[in-house]
């Protein structure tokens, strides 16, 4: 019982990081109908960032506040330069054109900060545990990443429903003509849409980092699995990502915990050990292959294109 | 169509001829690292011409494509590790089981379309991907090393780096002239027609979901093969053989060539290796270098390499 409410913790906490990630990605998707596979490197330079400018100002909240900003300017930057011109083409430039991206900064990343990975070290109110129920003890720091990330998800969610930029933005994401032709201006918009979500990646990637470490590269596996995410949420839809997410995030976190004891009654205990991780990652694309076979546009589809 | 002594058509045959000339080099000058380097360049070149196939010509993006790499290196690397060394069991075998995992993927994921389509051949590859990790009888991660390459009794050595070179041209040469007769063939045509709108073929009567499969199998087999290649040539095969980052590789290779002719995903490839090559001499840190370059070429170079060749990008 006490593990499954820690993993089943886990896996809430690891799909609203999921969701963080997700969020910008789909906005971009939607709106921009733009590929990014770079917004892995975004996720990775908010994590180096962040390690960077505790160490450098001494204070924890200071230094993410500024990595975030960093992590914004970033954003809007490459959407400037690189982003722009790529609307409107096809997918596969976006493909060629951000996995160029990708190599660039990797590889920035390990001329700056050297090959390898940085700790994100923890304040001590931080790295304690508290706990929840009587008897069950659960990580301050994760249990802060799940108040936060839903936080986050509150504001944007206001953000997207209830703002004037939240209803430019909507609109882009079902008919991006449309609003450049009401007036809108519309590059500023997408600039700024870019750089929140480069943002939001950015806060997935240094609260990870304090669990983990900066690593060259680490935007890359969990970018694939933030596809995952905004597909079968369906593109464009903030909502479905937030459901897929957390959905993803308990099938991957929960499937790891308890996978080896399951496949124990039936493979030998080494056996079991080295499948159980693979089962529980491949389950995430089954669930997304059902998902495109039985609903090929996503669970909850944005706009009808 | 014509065949004008034009640019285009001079570095496709020239980049051709060069790759059959490699070993003659290699053996005038002792640098054998060249061939080792180009018997890699070859086989991919070959994965690279069968993605195009179906994405170039087909307009069906798979970013799964490396899958078959890897199951055709699985099944040589798992018959070689049971003691099953012959290649006359190994390399059909190896294209039969692509063809049945092409058919299976091709037909659940042709239900979708667009992006969709990019997604679900992502997933499959993944799950393919992680079934490979999950094999701890045949090295789960680490992977598996091949002992001896597939043994093709008294008629061909493959141990030999030279005749092995000259096996993956041939059969990169086969590849090429197949597509190209698939792509100019009535066949082609329709794949072609169903890339451009498919709801007219078939209002004109066609079963495209059909020829899109056929299409579709005959990539994932071609790509197989390439795998086999690729597992007898590194003696090993793992599953980052079949990482996504692979498929993104192989997509680079066709988009950077030029999808629009069967030749320049062979460009694409030995662009992009040989480049890789020597931005690795120059700096360490080469892929500052090498990242801007592509996203350069996307943005100013329409049609890629040959694109570029032409002058212009041909619609």
């Amino acid at each position: 019982m006490l593990l499954f409410v820690e993993q089943f913790l886990n896996g809430l906490q690891f799909g609203l990081l999921l969701f963080l990630l997700a969020a910008g990605l789909t906005l971009v998707f939607g709106i921009m109908d733009l590929v990014n596979l770079a917004h892995g490197s975004l996720y990775m330079l908010g994590a180096y960032f962040a390690a960077t400018f505790t160490t450098l100002t001494g204070h924890f909240i200071g230094g993410v506040v500024l990595a975030l900003m960093a992590t914004l300017v970033v954003g809007m930057a490459v959407e400037v330069i690189a982003m722009r011109r790529l609307y409107g083409r096809d997918h596969l430039d976006h493909v060629l054109g951000t996995f160029g991206l990708i190599l660039f900064f990797n590889e920035l990343v390990r001329l700056v900060w050297g090959p390898a990975g940085m700790n994100l070290t923890l304040p001590a109110w931080l790295n304690t545990s508290v706990e929840l129920l009587p008897g069950v003890h659960y990580s301050m720091y994760r249990l802060s990443i799940i108040i936060v990330a839903l936080a986050v998800a509150a504001v944007l969610y206001l953000v997207v429903m209830r703002t004037r930029i939240g209803m430019l933005v909507r609109a882009g994401a079902s008919n991006r003509e449309m609003i450049g032709a009401l007036g809108i201006n519309i590059k500023l918009l997408f600039t700024f849409v870019f750089g929140a979500g480069a943002a939001l990646a950015g806060l997935a990637g240094l609260m990870q980092a304090a669990i983990l470490t900066a690593q060259i590269g680490m935007g890359e596996n969990i970018l694939i699995l933030a596809f995952v995410v905004i597909i079968i949420g369906g593109i464009g839809s903030i909502r479905g990502a937030f459901i897929a997410s957390i959905f993803v995030g308990l099938v991957d976190t929960v499937g790891r915990a308890f996978l080896p004891d399951i496949l124990k009654l039936f493979l030998s205990s080494s056996a079991a050990a080295t499948a159980a991780p693979a089962i529980s990652s491949m389950l995430i694309y089954l669930v997304m292959a059902v998902v495109l076979i039985v609903r090929p546009e996503g669970l909850f589809p944005a706009a009808s294109k | 169509m014509t065949q004008a002594l034009t640019l285009r058509n001079l570095v496709a045959f020239g980049t051709l001829a060069v790759l059959a000339l490699v070993p003659l080099y290699s053996h005038a000058t002792g640098n054998f690292f060249m061939m080792t380097l180009f018997t890699r360049i070859v086989i991919l070149a070959m994965a690279a011409v069968s993605l195009n196939l179906i994405m170039g010509f087909g307009g069906m993006v798979s970013f799964g494509h490396a899958a078959y790499l890897g199951i055709g290196g699985y099944v040589v690397g798992i018959l070689a590790h049971e003691g099953v060394g012959s290649g006359f069991v190994q390399w059909p075998l190896a294209l039969v089981v692509s063809a049945l995992f092409a058919l299976v993927i091709g037909a659940l994921s042709l239900r979708t379309r667009g992006v969709y389509f990019i997604m679900i051949t992502l997933a499959f590859a993944q799950m393919i991907y992680y079934v490979g990790v999950s094999l701890d009888r045949y090295g789960a991660d680490d992977g598996l090393t091949i002992y001896k390459r597939s043994d093709f009794a008294g008629l061909l050595n493959l141990s030999n780096r030279t005749v092995f070179y000259y096996v993956c041209v041939a059969l990169l040469f086969a590849t090429i002239y197949l597509v190209w007769r698939l792509v100019n063939s009535r066949f082609g045509m329709v794949i072609q027609g169903a890339r451009s709108n498919e709801r007219r073929m078939r209002a004109i009567g066609v079963p495209t979901y059909r020829y899109r499969l056929t299409c579709f199998v005959i990539a994932g087999t071609i790509c197989g093969l390439a795998g086999v290649l690729l597992a007898n040539q590194a003696d090993f095969v793992s599953p980052a053989m079949m990482h996504w980052t692979r498929s993104g590789d192989l997509i680079v290779m066709a988009v950077l060539g030029g999808m629009g002719s069967v030749i320049g995903p062979v460009i694409g490839a030995v662009a992009l290796l040989v480049l890789e090559e020597a931005l690795s001499g120059i700096t360490e840190y080469w892929q500052i270098i090498l990242g801007p370059m592509l996203l350069g070429i996307v943005l100013y170079a329409r049609g890629g390499i040959e694109g570029l060749l032409q002058g212009g990008r041909h619609d």
